[in-house]
């Protein structure tokens, strides 16, 4: 038998400690959720029972509420509208752009490129007054679609840089090919570099989406009418009667809502981390 | 098929002259090796040919037409990039189709071109492969059959060996010119790799600086070079230069012989410190230096095998040596050649 | 194919291979997204300066020119002064704790061991999920009566019930716990940016370090941190630029309270311009962010500049 020293278990012991610091700490907080949406409200608020498991059997109360009496649905179709189509806005406008830009050598790409990749930095908080204003003169206020117009403002810049990174590994070979084999700039673009980008125009698909589910300050700013709400704004502030948080709904919702783009973040982040080191560290 | 010919081609980055006024005149048919080593411009000067770079100034004419604002597909050139530039996402078969598909041929012309090509590169079973399945060699057999399906004007090649291994290199050229002799078509070869020049040109163009410095066949640049660059770029182990009288004097080592194979002929004698040597098999290098002339220069032998024995040639030691005087070649203080003084 | 003719050059339309020409269609490609962000962001930028230096709100819709005096007004409001301190503590704090979690967490991830894969995924949850719900989920933890916090520490013998910390209602409490909520918010991030940094640094500088004598400290502090120094900065750049700017978290956990403990810049901007109506004054609060945000940018630009290896 292998001799065990005393310090290599404690270094062991002490790794495996850290580890589950790390991970409570982390998912506490969805552990909470999870359950609390699960717990009656008599189990809930009662301050003799303890927290962490059930007292009275779970039940899929809240659940139920939350499609049948809020606007809940209502808010997921919200979502989705708005993510769909911001996401095809950003494709449209981003795809050609971060393709001339990583393409273009030389002074100005780079410093065009940097500078479209600044604006993401302007913080909404900043932007929401005028912007109301413009989204009034627009006739879009109260309106989600307000938000598919402002929406973006940011997702275009992260997606340019972004797919600015993709394009950027792409060996030129092929597109020279094609050019020489009788493709116009337009069309080696077309042809070639398009399909060979799938995986990068996934990635960007999938953090546009979550860009516009996250959101949260231009729909608080914009949208007010309970109906217009994308999911986020709406489990946030609407679960509220009175003065009193419905926070078996409110969990409920938030769970909803968070499952899918953990899933997303989860399977795209290795994708999304060569995206970023691709074009940040050189 | 057609000739190319640039006058004084010149492209600038920024301030800086990558190609410093070729010109050039290359026949129909011929295999023309650009040679030179890394940065010296030579592959810029390809690409402008094939139209991928613009010209700062200067002309050039394929077929006799001027062509210097004609994208690629207008001049009717082919391409063969370092790492062959297939489309991965197409097979074989789609492949070499694509620069018929873009010129609209029609569907039953293309499959009879493919067939052509195919057949006449012999990977006709290869046709429905993705590119990613093929071997190397496969991979430029592809290339070259892509390349040939529109009949091109001419064929241009950048660097196409240099990512194989020194083994696959060897068949792989002879292949390259077995194919271009076959169908006679206008080649522009670029390389860094002199045995590559010396073993596949009909003429070599040395480029050094952006600028040609001699071109010829390759017994015109081996035997008779223009400049102390064309002489010690060529040839391994390279010609040795030694200073003397404000110019220099220069010969191949495997002309640098013990004074006892001298045969009756004309030779010029040097005593000849050997200091080290490498058994190489087939030959012998030996390397040392000859008295009379800066000690610092470090002149080399090719010793043939009746030679290879050690013991005949021992470090260490001064030995006579001779060069045959048709053998000398004299440069003056600019390094250009001059006759002999 | 070019016809034959001969070597007299042909005007060749400049139309013919409009779609070629690189300067064309690459001015052409980026020109929508430019467009975009001109129109959305570049002119309602200015329309922000613009009001900061007039005076105009939505019950007196006259537009005056008043110069500076807004800044003046909200600079002599002692809430403001409580506002800009408190931005910059929540940054420095939130980002701190975020670092150090991130470092350390990121070292754990380092070594492959059974079930990374899993942990992996836990620990970026509170990065990945959207800001306003994982704050609710921290509102209900912190809530006055039913915290799961307290209970613990109740069940714990640390206090008892008379006691508890109310979290949200004390004006220090209040402000840790946003600082809390925002680091664990943002060391999921720092993990994945160090993560990134690490495994980018060659392995052999890593091995010399080690086969020239250096331990474990000497060889994170002096040859890795170096190496990983300039993604990070990058980390920074996004995280301090997010939380300074931040309003979701305060809005949803404390309102500002209580009585502005916890008011931040984006927050008083939110509550003055959009809450109160007073575009101006709401206007100047949210330009405030501005000096510390382009002072950060450009710092930290240089800075990766001047180590680009």
């Amino acid at each position: 038998m292998a001799r065990i020293t005393a310090k290599a278990v404690a270094q062991e012991t002490s790794f495996y400690a850290a580890v589950v610091f790390f991970v409570v700490l982390a998912a506490f907080p969805f552990y909470w959720m999870l359950i609390t949406s699960f717990k009656t409200n008599g189990d809930l608020y009662n301050v003799t029972n303890i927290p962490f498991w059930f007292n009275d059997p779970p039940t899929l109360d809240h659940f139920r509420y939350l499609f049948e009496k809020t606007l809940f649905t209502t808010w997921l179709l919200n979502s989705l509208i708005i993510g769909v189509v911001v996401t095809l806005i950003t494709l449209v406008t981003a795809l050609p752009a971060a393709y001339s830009l990583a393409r273009m050598t030389g002074r100005n790409g780079e410093a065009l490129g940097i500078g479209i990749f600044l604006t993401y930095l302007v913080p909404p908080t900043l932007l929401f007054l005028p912007l109301s204003r413009v989204i009034a003169m627009l006739g879009l206020q109260n309106s989600m679609w307000s938000l598919v117009v402002v929406y973006p403002t940011f997702t275009i810049p992260f997606c340019t840089w972004l797919l600015m990174g993709f394009f950027k590994s792409m060996p030129r070979e092929i597109e020279e090919a094609a050019i020489v084999d009788g493709c116009s700039l337009f069309g080696a673009f077309v042809k070639m570099a398009i399909p060979l980008s799938v995986p990068g125009i996934l990635t960007t698909v999938i953090f546009t989406f979550t860009l516009t589910l996250q959101e949260f300050v231009y729909a608080l700013t914009f949208v007010s009418a309970s109906d217009q709400k994308p999911i986020t704004l709406g489990v946030a502030t609407d679960l509220i009667r009175g003065d009193v948080f419905y926070w078996g709904e409110i969990m409920a919702g938030a769970l909803i809502a968070s499952i899918p783009v953990a899933i997303a973040y989860n399977l795209f982040l290795d994708r999304f981390i060569s995206g970023i080191t691709g074009g940040a560290v050189k | 098929m057609a000739a190319v010919l640039t006058r004084d081609i010149v492209k600038k980055f920024g301030e800086v002259p990558a190609v410093n006024g070729i010109s050039l005149n290359i026949p129909d048919g011929e295999f023309m090796v650009l040679l030179g080593p890394s940065g010296c411009g030579k592959t810029t000067y390809l690409r402008i040919i094939c139209g991928l770079e613009q010209q700062t100034s200067g002309d050039l004419l394929i077929g006799g037409n001027i062509v210097n604002e004609l994208p690629p597909r207008a001049r009717g050139v082919a391409m063969m990039f370092q790492s062959y530039g297939l489309y991965p996402h197409y097979t074989v078969r789609n492949n070499i189709a694509f620069p018929l598909k873009t010129q609209r041929v029609p569907r039953v012309e293309i499959d009879k071109k493919v067939e052509w090509a195919s057949q006449l590169l012999g990977i006709k079973r290869l046709l429905d492969r993705k590119p990613r399945e093929l071997s190397g060699g496969e991979r430029q057999r592809v290339a070259l059959a892509r390349a040939l399906v529109r009949e091109p004007t001419a064929l241009l090649l950048d660097e196409p060996l240099s990512n194989l291994d020194a083994k696959l290199r060897a068949s792989a050229r002879l292949e390259i010119k077995a194919f271009q002799q076959r169908v006679g078509l206008t080649t522009i070869y670029v390389t860094h790799d002199q045995v590559e020049a010396m073993g596949m040109g009909d003429r070599i163009a040395v480029i050094d600086g952006g600028r040609v410095r001699q071109v010829g066949t390759p017994t015109e640049i081996y035997d008779d070079p223009a400049d102390r660059f064309v002489a010690t770029f060529v040839g391994t182990p390279p010609m040795n230069i030694l200073d003397q009288n404000g110019g220099a004097v220069g010969f191949r080592p495997e002309n640098f012989l013990p004074k006892d194979m001298m045969e009756d002929q004309s030779f010029a004698e040097f005593n000849f410190r050997v200091d080290r040597s490498e058994y190489l098999g087939s030959e012998r290098i030996v390397y040392g230096v000859v008295e009379g002339f800066d000690p610092k220069q470090i002149v080399t032998a090719k010793l043939p095998p009746a030679h290879v024995d050690e013991a005949s040639i021992r470090p260490g030691e001064w030995h006579p040596f001779a060069v045959r005087n048709a053998a000398l070649r004299y440069f003056d203080a600019d390094g250009n050649r001059a006759s002999r003084h | 194919m070019v016809a034959i003719a001969d070597s007299v050059p042909k005007p060749i339309s400049r139309f013919r291979f409009i779609l070629d020409r690189r300067d064309v269609l690459g001015a052409l490609f980026v020109a929508p997204a430019i467009l975009y962000v001109l129109l959305l962001v570049g002119v309602p930028f200015l329309m922000a300066i613009y009001y900061s230096l007039s005076a105009y709100t939505i019950y007196n819709p006259e537009w005056t020119f008043v110069g500076l005096s807004n800044f003046v007004d909200i600079l002599e409001n002692p809430v403001f002064k409580t506002t800009l301190y408190n931005t910059f503590i929540f940054t420095f704090g939130s980002q701190m704790l975020g670092l150090v979690l991130g470092k350390f967490g990121a070292l754990l991830l380092l070594r492959p061991f059974p079930g990374r894969k899993i942990v992996r995924a836990l620990i970026i949850l509170p990065w990945a999920v959207p800001v306003a719900l994982a704050t609710v989920a921290w509102q209900w933890m912190f809530d006055s009566l039913y915290s799961v916090i307290n209970w613990t520490l109740i069940a714990a013998g640390l206090i008892d019930r008379a006691n508890a910390p109310n979290w949200l209602g004390n004006p220090d409490l209040a402000m840790l716990s946003i600082i809390v909520v925002n680091g664990w918010r943002f060391f999921p991030f720092a993990i994945v940016i160090f993560l990134a940094g690490i495994t980018a640094v060659p392995q052999d500088v890593i091995d010399a370090a080690t086969v020239d004598g250096a331990g474990f400290w000497r060889r994170n502090y002096q040859i890795i941190l170096p190496m990983i120094l300039p993604i990070m900065t990058i980390g920074l750049v996004f995280g301090i630029v997010f939380t300074f700017t931040d309003l979701s978290i305060v809005f949803l956990m404390t309102n500002g309270g209580p009585v502005g403990a916890t008011s931040v810049l984006g927050f008083a901007g939110f509550q003055t311009g959009i809450v109160s109506g007073d575009v101006s004054h709401g206007a100047a609060i949210s330009l405030f962010m501005l000096p510390v945000l382009l002072v950060i940018v450009v710092v930290m630009l240089r800075f990766i500049r001047r180590r680009e290896i």
